[in-house]
């Protein structure tokens, strides 16, 4: 899968150098999606700056502003039956808007609904970009499925993805979308059924392959831009993905071991007599900081770890969405290579032709409109992120400078007491 | 002399047997720290033939020793010096504990590097582990220099001032065959009727020190190698930050700076675990503590045990004694069956016999008074050392683990340093 993770100028060493090598780790093949690195030296500096600063074509409504649909996904509940086990969310809505008859709706979904109404917003919206949803499966590595961290970080996840649906402006007004959050089960069980057949979905694949093998001829320089960006950008979120998922593993070993630390020192303090309380004390603290070891260690799987991947599967989704626009284009391309190609037919080719070309227009300017979007959010998620993990590594330091300080306080306070004590006598 | 010290010097601490003196005029004032200045300033690498006329390399450590008086404050007299190697301290300590077999003789550093975590070297030859060495050879001198009884040695003043002969002044005084004889003492398997109550609880005591501190220490290493990975692997932070900065315009500037808040976190543990190594040698001193505390135990219950054994002789004789001028045999003897069955002896054989015994009674008699001399003295000495021994551990321990909770302080402070510099480059991306 990855290749050694070495830049220019960083010479591969092991553990005894100045920096640990991340080498390959059959552990870090912790999900389903296959994160491909390769190596980043060829990003150079004749990279262009993001495509932010390229023109809109579509000009979005200021969203925060004017809200008036907000959705929770909350509540999460497991069902039994004779086939199978799984869970529920409880999907809550509250709306203003009019195209909805009431203006609260509260109905259960499970992940399979999920991956339906993001599969729909897609086909319907191929070049917008529509936030990933966490994983299906975990193969190896922290958590497990039913455990109730997982279920936790899995039920915070696709309440984000629901958030940044009622949160855009166009895919907000998606009629799956309002089915998803407004329909009975039955009803939407039914309405899934109706949706393009699998025989039109599998010929959109076909067209799609063939399109992509057939490759775009000049695409745009923004998009290119754009494709180089994302590129490197994967690249770095898996690195850091795999880097805090390194971290936590190290810290883990550390907290084992710290573990056995503390009960040694009660051990001695059992032979002891004069240097009982500063064993006792020593020990003590020791097990202080394994409990905020553990406390940082949970909130890095809890925060840090889920957005790095969520990042990781938005890098993945930006891919797929520039294909979508490449296969688009191509698919343009293609026609009006035979109208010019061929003489029959041109009457009813052109307009054809006319109609693929609205359609290239129409998804370019729509992703153009989507990127600066989602590259604010990436900004904004990005720095609350890092600066909630920041201050978590401060606290932690904090929780155990705390605790060593008060042992030295009462550790000197016992010497001036028996001081004054010896004094005394 | 080597003895000239005991008697005098077990009496200086007979008359503070707490201690408590030592509040007021600190140990070393009553001993040759009071006169002189002792320190091993510098480490060397030799190269030179050896017994086997092969060329090997070795460290030299250079001893300085400069008299202090305290009537003239003024005076600077300049330090004279040495250079000693390893081997001759471990001659000197052999001799120690030969020769005041009821003291807790200080423990050298160690002679290879154990308990070492991953990044720590294990070689001799290591920078490191000779300046550690150094600071371990010092501490050794000093120890033994105020050390009430051992002070006053002197071979031990030689040492510290004759460079040339003094290997040989050493071996004049017939040290090495007790030696030998020592260590096959401390191995031997032999046991004890009575034992004195204290000698067996210290000697538990010392095997549970033992016990304890190599453990303690063989655990802080781990948990050091563990710490060092932990800290070594945000590094990769810097450098992903610094590579991603590259396509980020915005952010370019913030991730950059965290980045480098990153490189500097991962490379401030390499002075923390440096420091800790301190820690670590101040546990393994009182490790090999441990091993001379136990030696003094054992050397204790071989005194007992040849106590008890002239005493079982002794007792033996007289009933010897009594039997024949009784004639009845009580006891089974190959004697007893050889008169019955080849018939008894002559009146003369008889008295001749006796007269033996008796001279064998009052030579047991002497010996036994001498053991039992010999043992209470010991058993004297050895414990008025251990009083002396336990206030110097109990100080040194607990003023070790002061300073290691000052070092988890330290190592603390300088992470909410990094992280909140880290924080505010975020904060501005």
């Amino acid at each position: 899968m990855s290749s050694n993770l070495t830049a220019a100028g960083f010479p591969t060493q092991a553990l005894t150098g100045e920096m640990l090598e991340l080498d390959e780790d059959d552990d870090l093949e912790v999900f389903s999606k296959d994160v491909t690195l390769t190596d980043g030296s060829s990003v150079s500096a004749s990279l262009p700056t993001s495509p932010s600063s390229m023109t809109n074509q579509y000009r979005f409504e200021e969203e925060s502003d004017a809200r008036d649909i907000f959705v929770t996904v909350d509540n999460p509940e497991s069902h039994v039956t004779a086939l199978e086990t799984f869970i529920t969310y409880r999907v809550v809505t509250k709306t203003t808007r009019s195209d909805f008859d009431s203006c609260e709706y509260e109905v259960r979904r499970r992940y399979q609904d999920f991956l339906w109404l993001r599969d729909r917003l897609e086909e319907t919206h191929p070049t917008l970009i529509v936030h990933p949803l966490p994983e299906k499966f975990v193969m190896k590595g922290m958590v497990e499925r039913f455990n109730n961290d997982f279920i936790e970080t899995r039920r915070k996840a696709l309440h984000k993805f629901l958030c940044r649906i009622a949160e855009h402006s166009i895919l907000s007004c998606n009629a799956d979308f309002k089915i998803f959050l407004t329909a009975q089960a039955w009803e939407l069980t039914s309405h899934k059924k109706q949706g393009p057949g699998l025989l039109s979905r599998m010929g959109d694949t076909v067209r799609a392959v063939a399109a992509s093998v057939r490759g775009v001829k000049n695409r745009p320089e923004e998009f290119v831009a754009m494709q180089e960006y994302v590129d490197t950008f994967s690249q770095r979120m898996g690195s850091l993905d795999k880097v805090t998922q390194r971290i936590f593993k190290e810290m883990k070993e550390y907290l084992d071991d710290l573990k056995q630390y503390g009960p040694t020192y009660v051990l001695w303090s059992g032979s002891e007599e004069e240097l009982v309380e500063p064993l006792k004390g020593v020990a003590g603290c020791i097990d202080k900081c394994c409990q905020a070891t553990e406390e940082q260690l949970s909130q890095m799987s809890d925060n840090l770890v889920p957005l790095l991947h969520e990042y990781v599967l938005c890098s993945d989704t930006i891919k797929a969405v520039l294909r979508r626009r490449d296969n688009i284009q191509t698919e343009y391309e293609a026609k009006y290579d035979i109208l010019v190609n061929k003489q029959a037919d041109r009457e009813a080719l052109k307009g054809e032709v006319e109609k693929l070309e609205d359609k290239v227009e129409c998804a370019n300017s729509a992703l153009k409109g989507d990127w600066e979007r989602w590259q604010s959010k990436m900004r904004g998620d990005v720095k609350a992120g890092f600066v909630s993990t920041a201050q978590k590594n401060i606290d932690y330091h904090e929780k155990c400078l705390a605790v060593w300080e008060s042992f030295l306080t009462s550790v000197n306070a016992d010497q001036s007491v028996e001081k004054s004590a010896g004094l005394n006598s | 002399m080597a003895d000239s010290g005991g008697p005098e010097a077990a009496q200086l601490s007979s008359n503070d047997p707490k201690g408590e003196l030592g509040d007021v005029i600190p140990e070393e004032a009553r001993s040759l720290l009071r006169k002189m200045e002792i320190s091993v300033a510098e480490a060397e690498k030799r190269t030179g033939k050896n017994a086997v006329n092969m060329l090997e390399t070795y460290t030299v450590y250079l001893i300085e020793t400069r008299r202090v008086d305290s009537s003239a404050e003024n005076q600077n007299f300049s330090p004279d010096s040495l250079w000693r190697r390893y081997s001759e301290f471990e001659l000197l300590r052999n001799y120690l504990l030969v020769t005041y077999p009821f003291v807790i003789v200080p423990p050298l550093p160690e002679k290879r590097a154990e308990f070492v975590w991953h990044k720590l070297s294990a070689d001799n030859m290591d920078p490191d582990f000779v300046e550690r060495r150094r600071i371990g050879l010092e501490n050794f001198l000093l120890r033994v220099a105020s050390h009430p009884i051992l002070s006053n040695d002197k071979i031990f003043y030689d040492f510290l001032t004759e460079e040339n002969g003094w290997k040989e002044e050493v071996m004049e005084t017939g040290f090495q065959p007790k030696a030998d004889s020592r260590l096959k003492a401390l191995n031997a398997t032999f046991r004890v009727k009575n034992p004195d109550k204290r000698f067996t609880e210290l000697k538990h005591y010392s095997d549970e020190l033992q016990s304890v501190t190599s453990q303690l220490l063989r655990v802080r290493a781990r948990v050091a190698d563990r710490l060092y990975g932990v800290y070594k692997v945000h590094g990769n932070y810097g450098r992903v930050f610094s590579e991603w900065s590259a396509i980020e315009r915005e952010m370019g500037d913030g991730l950059q700076s965290a980045g480098h808040h990153m490189d500097a976190y991962a490379a401030s543990i390499d002075d923390i675990l440096e420091e800790e190594e301190n820690y670590a040698d101040q546990l393994k001193e009182y490790l090999f503590y441990a091993e001379a505390l136990k030696a003094v135990c054992r050397k204790h219950e071989l005194l007992q045990y040849e106590l008890e054994t002239a005493a079982q002789d002794l007792m033996s004789k007289k009933q010897q004694r009594e039997e024949l001028a009784s004639g009845t045999v009580r006891t089974f003897s190959l004697k007893g069956m050889t008169s019955k069955l080849f018939g008894q002896e002559t009146p003369e054989q008889r008295e001749a016999k006796m007269r033996v015994l008796e001279e064998q009674i009052q030579e047991g008699e002497e010996l036994l008074q001498e053991k039992k001399t010999e043992c209470d003295e010991y058993v004297r000495n050895a414990w008025s050392d251990m009083e002396r021994f336990t206030v110097q551990k109990d100080r040194d321990l607990r003023e070790a683990m002061i300073s290691y909770a000052v070092m988890q302080i330290s190592m603390c402070k300088k992470g909410i340093q990094v992280w909140t510099n880290a924080k505010e480059c975020f904060s501005k991306m």
